[in-house]
């Protein structure tokens, strides 16, 4: 079976681990800081750390099972990022502060809009029932 | 502090030349320049936090902080990958490891300077 984790696999990881790292700090400090205060906001921040995290987690351990749990994780993540891009936009008060899906990850250089779609064609081109 | 971003950029410009020539494994200069670059960081994340600790400012300081050490673990583990991939992939997750470093400084400075520190 095809290495999840080798060659362009390996800068997915980096950017992947990058983007959980910074999700994961900033839902970290919003709700131990400031949970009142945008608690929609923060929760989505928490659940897209976490799903950043099991989406790096997955293309280190390219088992079946882990590329399942890697195509439902970034298949949640492209939906969150452009659903709440455009919620963002068009009822920007249901966001009082920041997540890191707001504007389609605007403050992340748009790495949130462009990395699911990035993973789910990196699992599809090492798909083992895929030719090359 | 400049100095991170002036050796952010050299190293980038390094690695973009590796990416377009094919070079990889990167040579004993770039690790070397790497290793300047993370002594750089330690220095500033002492420096950074001595000075969150003697300073009057309204500086978000959790924030400040993770963003200090964070900065200092970015190298190696870039570093890491791009030795166990010896291939051109490999550089390119240098430079995101780069950029992100960058990234971070900006914010940091923008964190320090934001709060009138």
């Amino acid at each position: 079976m095809p290495e999840l984790s080798t060659g362009p696999g390996r800068v997915l990881v980096a950017l992947y681990g990058v983007l959980g790292i910074a999700a994961t700090g900033r839902s970290a400090v919003q709700l131990l800081g400031q949970p009142e205060e945008a608690p929609l906001a923060y929760s989505l921040s928490l659940l897209a750390a976490v799903l950043y995290l099991v989406a790096t987690a997955s293309l280190l351990r390219s088992t079946p099972a882990a590329r399942r749990v890697g195509l439902v994780a970034c298949s949640v993540e492209a939906v969150g990022v452009v659903a709440v891009g455009v919620l963002s936009y068009a009822a920007s008060d249901l966001f009082p502060d920041k997540t890191v899906w707001s504007h389609f990850g605007q403050g992340y250089g748009y790495l949130p809009l462009v990395l699911p779609f990035l993973g789910l064609a990196w699992l599809r081109r090492t798909s083992p029932s895929a030719e090359g | 502090m400049a100095l991170v971003l002036v050796l952010t950029g050299v190293a980038v410009v390094a690695t973009v030349v590796m990416i377009v020539r094919d070079e990889s494994p990167p040579g004993d200069p770039y690790f070397l320049l790497l290793g300047v670059l993370l002594v750089v960081l330690l220095v500033q994340a002492v420096v950074g936090l001595v000075a969150l600790a003697g300073t009057e400012a309204d500086v978000d300081a959790p924030t400040f902080v993770a963003y200090l050490l964070t900065a200092v673990l970015v190298v190696p583990v870039g570093a890491a990958l791009a030795l166990v991939e010896r291939s051109r992939w490999g550089s390119v997750v240098l430079l995101v490891a780069l950029l992100t470093v960058a990234a971070m400084q900006v914010r940091l400075d923008s964190l320090w300077t934001g709060a009138g520190a």
